[in-house]
C-alpha cells in the first residue's frame, strides 16, 4: 500500500498536504480508494463552506457504497477538485494527485499521524 | 436479448378494440400531443413471448432460494394473489363512493387493527408506498409533534452508523441535520456515545431491531429510555420485524413511530421495484398528525397532510391482510421463529468455513465477513456472491452493513426447507475450497448465468437510460 513520507493521515484514511501559507489539501488514501473499489460518484463541497475536523468533508459513491468523506482540519474551503465531478475515477487511478478540496486553515491540525503512525493504524486495522 | 423497441414494427399491433358506442369528443388543440408517442408495436404473441423471454432470464422466489439479507424474499403464497385479483378488489375505483365499496375499508380497518396488534401501536396509515417513503412519512410526524409543542430547537435525528442507508436519507430528506451514533464491538449501540450525543436538539432516534447485523439490541429499553428523557421520540424502522413478529414489539420496547414493509415481512411479491407498502404506526398522542385522511374522514389541522394519493397501494395491504389472516397470531410467531432458526442453522454449518462477523446466536440473518478469505486468496464477497449464481442460488447482500468489510448478509427467510438450506450451505462451502485451489476461476464466475458480470462501474458512470430511437 502506497503511503508518501511527506504526507499526514487520518484514521478514517484521509490525507493531509501542506501547501503554501496556511492552506492544506485533503484527499483518499491509497488504502481508501482500495476497500471502496472502482468509484463512479463524488460529491464536493462549495468553496467558502466552513468545516470543522471531523465534519462531512465530501462523498464518495462506489459500486458498493456511498461513504462519508470527513475534514481532517478545521478552515474554509477556498477550492474544489471539480474534474473528479466528471472523473471520480481519478481517485483510483491517482489516489495523491486526485486532491477534493484546498482548505484554508481557521486553527492549527491536531491529531494527524504521519506516514508511520497511518501505516500502523492499518496494521492494526486488518 | 432484443428490447422491446427493436422488436416494434409500425402498425403491427396486439388489440382489437370494439367500436367506441360514443360519439368521440375531440381533446382541446391545446392539450393535444404535437407527435404521436413512440410506443413499441408488436404483436401479442412476440409481447408474451418477450416477458416470457425476460421472467426466464431473471431470479425470483419461484425459480430458487434468494437468501437477500435485509429483503426478506419469503415465498409469496399464491392465496394472497387469488384473493387480490377478486373482481370486488381488483375493479374498485378509490373515488367510487365508500358505500359502494366497504369491503375495501373492511380490509384497510382489519389490516390496521392485526398491524396494531403486532407492533404495539395505536393508529396506522397505509399511505406510504415502501419502507423509505414510510420513514420520511414518521419522520414528518416527529416533527409536526415537537412544533405542535412549540419546540422548534430539536434539529437532529440520531442514526446508529449499522442502519439502513434509507435512515440518513429519509432524515436529510426530512430536513435533520444526522447524527451518527457508533455501534459497540458487539455490534450493538454504544450507550456511552448514545448518552454523549443525545440533547435539547435531539428530534429522534431512528433504530432497526433487530439490527442490520442480525442482533437484537438486548439495551433496547435503556436506549428509548435516553433518548425520551432528553425529549426525542423513537423511530422503529421495521425492516427487520420478520424476526420478532408475535414475540416482542417495538411499542413496547419503547418506539413511538414504527414502518413496516408489508412487502417484505407480510409476504407480498418484491424486488422488481415495486408497488411496495410502508405503512406508519403511531402511539395514540401522534394520531392527530397522520396523513390520510382517515378512511372517509377528513385530515385534521394537525395533520402532516397527504404522502399520497387515496389509501396508499391498496392491493398489497389486501395480500398482506390475506397472509395475515391465513397464518393467525400463532402463525406469525411460527413464521418468525422458524426464520430466526434457519438464520442460526445456516450459521452455525457455515461458521467453520466462513468468519462470522458477530460470533454469537443470529436473529432472522446473519453477516459473514470473507476479509480474510480475500487477504488470502483474492477472491472476495463480489466473487463467492457471484458464484452462487452457478448454483442457481441467489447471492446474499453484498458489502452491506458498512462496519464489516467483505460482507455477506444472508437471511434464509423462513419458508425455506431444510433440504433447500443445506444445499446453500454445501453450495457456500464448495466456494470456500475453489477460493483456496482455484481462485482464478472464481474471478471468472458466474459461467451459466444469462448475464455473467455486468459492467456495474460502467453503468454507474455512464448510465444508458433510455432507448436511442436514432
Amino acid at each position: 500500500m502506497n503511503i508518501p513520507a511527506e504526507l499526514r493521515y487520518t484514521r478514517s484514511h484521509e490525507w493531509v498536504r501542506q501547501l503554501e501559507g496556511n492552506i492544506v489539501e485533503i484527499g483518499l488514501t491509497d488504502h481508501a480508494q482500495d476497500a471502496l473499489g472502482d468509484l463512479v460518484f463524488v460529491n464536493l463541497p462549495q468553496v467558502e463552506d466552513a468545516v470543522a475536523a471531523g465534519d462531512t468533508l465530501a462523498d464518495v459513491e462506489s459500486v458498493k457504497a456511498v461513504s462519508d468523506v470527513y475534514s481532517p482540519v478545521s478552515g474554509r474551503v477556498v477550492e474544489v477538485n471539480e474534474e473528479l465531478l466528471d472523473a471520480p475515477q481519478r481517485i483510483n487511478e491517482a489516489p495523491y494527485e486526485a486532491w477534493m478540496a484546498r482548505i484554508e486553515l481557521s486553527a492549527e491540525p491536531e491529531g494527524l499521524l504521519d506516514a508511520a503512525e497511518y501505516a500502523k493504524a492499518l496494521e492494526e486495522e486488518a | 436479448m432484443q428490447l422491446i423497441f427493436e422488436k416494434s414494427r409500425t402498425g403491427r399491433g396486439s388489440a382489437i378494440l370494439p367500436p367506441s358506442d360514443v360519439p368521440a369528443a375531440p381533446l382541446p388543440q391545446a392539450l393535444r400531443r404535437q407527435a404521436p408517442l413512440r410506443l413499441p408495436e408488436v404483436a401479442e404473441c412476440d409481447l408474451d413471448r418477450h416477458y416470457a423471454a425476460l421472467a426466464r432470464r431473471s431470479h425470483g422466489v419461484c425459480s430458487g432460494f434468494y437468501p437477500l439479507g435485509s429483503c426478506t424474499m419469503k415465498y409469496n403464497p399464491r392465496i394472497d394473489e387469488e384473493l387480490a385479483q377478486l373482481p370486488g378488489f381488483a375493479g374498485v375505483h378509490p373515488l367510487q363512493p365508500a358505500r359502494t365499496a366497504e369491503g375495501c375499508v373492511e380490509v384497510l380497518k382489519e389490516a390496521e387493527a392485526a398491524l396494531c396488534e403486532v407492533t404495539g401501536m395505536d393508529a396506522m396509515t397505509f399511505q406510504p408506498a415502501a419502507g423509505a417513503h414510510g420513514e420520511f412519512t414518521g419522520l414528518l410526524l416527529i416533527q409536526a409533534y415537537h412544533r405542535a409543542r412549540g419546540d422548534a430547537a430539536r434539529t437532529k435525528i440520531l442514526v446508529p452508523d449499522s442502519a439502513h442507508g434509507t435512515n440518513p436519507a429519509s432524515a436529510a430528506m426530512a430536513g435533520y441535520a444526522v447524527v451518527n451514533v457508533p455501534s459497540g464491538p458487539d455490534g450493538c449501540v454504544d450507550l456511552q456515545a448514545l448518552r454523549a450525543a443525545v440533547g435539547p436538539d435531539t428530534a429522534g432516534l431512528m433504530l432497526t431491531n433487530p439490527n442490520t447485523v442480525g442482533l437484537f439490541d438486548g439495551n433496547i429499553l435503556e436506549i428509548t429510555r435516553i433518548v425520551h428523557e432528553a425529549g426525542g421520540l423513537c423511530y422503529y424502522d421495521g425492516a427487520n420485524l420478520n424476526a420478532v413478529m408475535g414475540i416482542a414489539r417495538p411499542g413496547d420496547m419503547g418506539f413511538d413511530v414504527v414502518h413496516l414493509n408489508l412487502h417484505k415481512t407480510f409476504s407480498t411479491p418484491h424486488g422488481g421495484g415495486g408497488p411496495g407498502s410502508g405503512p406508519v404506526g403511531c402511539k395514540a398522542f401522534l394520531r392527530d398528525f397522520l396523513p390520510d385522511s382517515r378512511l372517509g374522514g377528513h385530515p385534521g389541522a394537525q395533520s402532516v397532510g397527504q404522502v399520497r394519493a387515496f389509501y396508499g397501494n391498496f392491493a398489497v395491504t389486501l395480500r398482506a391482510l390475506c397472509y395475515i389472516l391465513t397464518l393467525g397470531g400463532p402463525g406469525l410467531r411460527e413464521a418468525s421463529e422458524n426464520a430466526v432458526l434457519n438464520a442460526n442453522y445456516m450459521m452455525h454449518a457455515l461458521k467453520d468455513t466462513y468468519d462470522m462477523a458477530y460470533d454469537h446466536t443470529c436473529m432472522h440473518e446473519f453477516v459473514m465477513t470473507l476479509e480474510k478469505l480475500k487477504h488470502e486468496t483474492g477472491v472476495s464477497a463480489l466473487d463467492v456472491a457471484k458464484g452462487l449464481l452457478d448454483a442457481g442460488i441467489h447471492p446474499p447482500t453484498m458489502y452491506f452493513p458498512l462496519i464489516v468489510h467483505e460482507a455477506l448478509m444472508v437471511e434464509p427467510t423462513e419458508t425455506e426447507s431444510r433440504e433447500t438450506l443445506d444445499e446453500a450451505v454445501q453450495a457456500l462451502k464448495d466456494l470456500a475450497r475453489e477460493a483456496h485451489e482455484h481462485p482464478e476461476a472464481l474471478h471468472a464466475r458466474p459461467l451459466t448465468a444469462p448475464v455473467r458480470r455486468p459492467d456495474e462501474v460502467g453503468a454507474a458512470r455512464n448510465p444508458k437510460l433510455r432507448f436511442d430511437f436514432a
